[in-house]
């Protein structure tokens, strides 16, 4: 696959001045609507997560006219509701040394320093208000006997500052944000789409002004305009076909805005979580998370000799190898996920994982067991546990847990300058969707945190900036019909090849290619071979893919089709972004650069950048450079040990 | 594994609908009950029949949106399971089983196994929430709050708002439901001030819909994936007694 490069990003929108003034400055500077002008003011929220419940919420409180839209049968069912450790916030109600300062520090340090230091910075300053938040809606976090609330230690930290509903902590947080929204139904602020799925952006004049959806119950193409866009639609880790993600997340609402004009950054920057339960046969549909938190008491370990097949209880204990407490010994079992992944793929590799294939290392709880009791740990992760059993048959209490990494999240996303906004203005793009905070790796907890920030309080200031000089007025109507024909065409397209393969077994093929070639450890070879078999397969779906049923009706196959078609173009870019990108950081590890150790090594000379691309209907996109600065964090090899 | 299924067939909600017969070969007993419906799906979209209509999405029991009537129980005779958590070595090789969909007046038939469960987002509307706008909240640890009530806030704001216990109550009650969310609420410090008028409003809305009332009966609790109390409803009932005396 071909690219050109263009001319590179200069502007991020962030204030000049000290770092700890610049939210504050930009907050004074971003213009006001006046109340009776906001009720003028229409705004598309599409998604329903923590990033755009709150965001549809808080911005009818402030008294927008907000449509908001969900693919599923009600916004709490977004995927944030299985986030389950925690969500960071620089309290420092432990008094153990944290500060806003450490928690910009370790989430830039953390991100292998890709991330933008004025978006961190901001996002560790609005941390503390959302546990304030969290808490005056009524969120049940955890709590200790004295009635304050109680936190926990979480990878890539060596401070507790990880709040946590037992293992909860999304559904609790994404429940807070949906009764929020609800009340705004109620109060008829917000109009609320259920069962309805965005297939195209409406940018008239150069604006984005609205999105065409599909009713996903009746199969109507809808056309819904406003003065504003804001997309949070969540992560593309279903690429891989098997992920933790939830079956229907998908990449569409933030790939046909890609293909209308909104630059795409850093695609490769995946994060493989080092907890899920390992693959058991041909047929798996998703993989499931067991959440990073079980690593503060839970040990990691591999028998030390290769093909050992004894049962883990008949292995003493000075023939375990501890890999990640002796390589890493400052942080342990707590290092960052990258890292935690990548060390249990080296001791597979080496023929010394567990299980059925290999593919699998132990988790421990023996010891903590021992430590702790058996009902301290049944209360701290007691769920956790249950879930482990249901799903392998296997009592977490008597046998360690086998684990395996399996994909997670996707910190690259839609580029978004300071304010949120995506190079289409007037399209905003929030949590997971957006690239901004996590560098080339996310910290665990961060997800929450980073979702909330955007949606409570990023936002809500930063479109009114943008809406101050609305309505905008009519839209033309050519834009929209323009909009609504490719929709239908494509529809009709899906439903006329009728060949003899269904979608899900093409989005299968496509995600072990990704798994195989693009996964856990990237090479010019393998992402050569990706970039040279994805044609073909995507060349095969558009032959030979079967759709049955009508449009007019409730059709899951219709659905599939569609994202898995989007799936291709994007792995593509993924590939290539990966394949352009030599050095390796945080979660995107290029065999060919690595340190004596193994380790990721980063080229801060030639890749301090991030990697924006922008579409081109030939497929040969453009790649705009933005220039990483890092004025108050020392760039540094990232060592863990 | 071998196995015959009778799964009920609507086409939309103006077709009677009718129990059809399908065999499924070779089922792993690892597979999970979702992923037995995949394998049944995939070749009903080759043979060019239309493939069974569920909802389901996280796949990991949180989510809510997956559920089946499974040999007569909601999400299955496995205690505390949704249906995507139910694995298929708890079932017998040659086994015969019966799927349905939520069978209550509020929840009507959108296609197949799906069902239209709106009316729980109407109830949450009428009251479910703390009045606070975002920006407005006092620093957290303003209020403590005893780990107690904490802990029990916490276990009755578990659900996931999936409906089996209106699919399981001979009456189509939504009241183990609108419980938890009152009882979640009215136990902290924070859902005090609208405690009155939240548990009149929902149970207001849920009469609205056409659900049925509590007998007491107690199988809403038993199928509850979450394992959400019956004195849930307790509360709820003390709540809204509370609220008729004013």
């Amino acid at each position: 696959m071909k690219f050109v490069e263009g001319p590179e990003i200069r502007d991020t929108k962030a204030p000049e001045g000290p770092i700890e003034e610049r939210w504050e400055k930009r907050k004074f500077a971003a213009k006001l609507v006046n109340p009776a002008n906001k009720r003028k003011l229409n705004v598309i929220v599409v998604g329903t997560g923590l990033a755009g419940g709150s965001a549809a919420a808080t911005l009818g409180e402030l008294g927008y006219n907000v449509k908001s839209f969900c693919y599923q049968d009600s916004p709490r069912r977004a995927h944030s509701i299985a986030a389950q450790g925690g969500i960071n916030a620089a309290k420092n109600y432990r008094g153990d040394g944290d500060s806003i300062y450490r928690l910009f520090y370790d989430t830039v340090k953390g991100g292998d320093f890709r991330a933008r230091e004025s978006n961190v910075y901001r996002l560790a300053q609005v941390s503390v208000n959302i546990i304030d938040q969290a808490v005056a809606q009524g969120v049940p976090f955890a709590r200790e006997y004295g009635g304050l609330l109680d936190t926990r230690s979480f990878g890539g930290a060596q401070v507790s500052r990880t709040f946590y509903a037992r293992g909860q902590t999304g559904q609790q947080l994404l429940l807070g944000a949906y009764q929020a929204l609800e009340r705004q139904v109620a109060a008829g602020t917000v109009e609320m789409f259920t069962r309805h799925e965005m297939l195209d952006l409406i940018v008239a004049d150069g604006r984005a002004r609205g999105i065409i959806v599909r009713d996903m119950v009746t199969g109507e193409i809808e056309r819904h305009v406003a003065d504003a866009v804001v997309l949070a639609t969540g992560g593309y880790g279903n690429v891989f076909f098997l992920s933790t993600n939830a079956k229907g997340c998908n990449t569409t609402a933030i790939w046909r805005a890609h293909e209308r004009g909104a630059y795409f950054a850093n695609p490769c920057y995946t994060q493989i979580h080092p907890t899920c339960i390992p693959v058991s046969g041909e047929y798996q549909s998703k993989l499931t998370l067991m959440s990073e938190s079980l690593r503060n008491d839970g040990r990691v370990w591999v028998p030390l000799r290769k093909g050992d097949d004894r049962a883990p209880g008949d292995i003493p204990e000075d023939e375990r190898d501890y890999y990640l407490e002796r390589i890493y010994p400052a942080f342990g079992n707590l290092v960052p996920r990258d890292i935690a992944s990548r060390a249990a793929k080296n001791v597979c590799d080496e023929g010394r994982g567990v299980g059925p294939g290999g593919l699998g290392v132990y988790l421990d709880f023996r010891d903590a067991i021992n430590r702790l009791g058996r009902d301290a740990v049944e209360k701290k992760y007691g769920n956790l546990f249950e879930m482990y059993e249901r799903i392998t048959g296997e009592n977490p209490y008597d046998v360690p847990m086998r684990i395996y990494p399996a994909v997670h999240y996707t910190m690259g996303g839609l580029w978004v300058d300071y304010d949120l906004q995506s190079t289409i203005p007037g399209l905003f793009v929030i949590g997971e969707a957006n690239f901004s905070d996590h560098g080339a790796n996310r910290l665990g907890a961060s997800a929450l945190m980073q979702g909330l920030a955007d949606g409570y309080f990023v936002l809500p200031t930063t479109i009114g900036d943008y809406l101050a000089a609305g309505p905008f007025g009519e839209v033309e109507e050519e834009a929209v019909a323009e909009a609504e024909i490719k929709v239908r065409s494509r529809i009709e397209r899906l439903l006329s090849v009728n060949g003899t393969r269904t979608p899900d077994s093409f989005h299968r093929e496509l995600g072990k290619l990704m798994w195989d070639y693009c996964g856990m450890e990237r090479t010019e070879e393998s992402l050569r071979k990706a970039l040279e078999r994805i044609p073909e397969l995507r060349k095969e779906f558009w032959e030979n893919v079967k759709v049955s049923g009508t449009a007019e009706e409730l059709n899951q196959v219709l659905e599939k089709a569609g994202r898995v078609a989007d799936f291709f173009d994007l792995a593509e870019l993924m590939c290539l972004d990966a394949l352009v990108r030599t050095e390796s950081c945080g979660g995107h590890f290029r065999a060919e650069s690595q340190d004596a150790d193994g380790e990721a090594l980063r080229d801060d000379e030639n890749f301090a950048h991030v990697s924006a691309w922008e579409y081109s209907p030939e497929r040969v996109p453009v790649l705009h450079k933005e220039a990483l600065e890092y004025d108050y964090v020392k760039m540094t090899q990232r060592s863990y040990k | 594994m071998n196995l015959t299924l009778k799964v009920w067939r609507q086409s939309g909600p103006a077709d009677a609908g009718r129990m059809v017969t399908y065999k499924v070969q070779d089922v792993s007993p690892d597979m999970s009950f979702l992923e037995m419906l995949d394998v049944l799906n995939e070749r009903l979209i080759i043979e060019g029949d239309d493939p069974v209509a569920f909802d389901h999405d996280c796949r990991e029991g949180i989510c809510g949106m997956c559920g089946m009537v499974i040999n007569g129980v909601a999400h299955g005779e496995q205690r505390a399971t949704t249906t995507c958590q139910l694995h298929m070595r708890h079932f017998e090789d040659g086994a015969t089983i019966t799927i349905e969909p939520w069978r209550a007046a509020p929840f009507p038939v959108v296609k197949d196994l799906v069902v239209d469960r709106s009316a729980f987002d109407r109830i949450i509307q009428a009251g479910g929430f703390v009045s606070v706008p975002a920006g407005s909240a006092p620093d957290a640890h303003s209020v403590p709050v005893r780990k107690e009530d904490a802990d029990s806030a916490f276990d009755a704001a578990t659900c996931i708002g999936c409906g089996a216990c209106v699919a399981a109550c001979p009456n189509g009650s939504a009241s183990l439901f609108t419980a938890a969310k009152i009882t979640h609420l009215s136990l902290l410090p924070q859902g005090q001030p609208e405690r009155v008028t939240r548990a009149k409003a929902m149970v207001d809305q849920m009469d609205a819909e056409g659900f049925g009332g509590c007998t007491n009966t107690g199988e809403c609790t038993a199928v509850c994936p979450k394992g959400i109390p019956l004195d849930t409803i307790a509360r709820m009932n003390s709540d809204y007694l509370q609220a008729n005396k004013k």
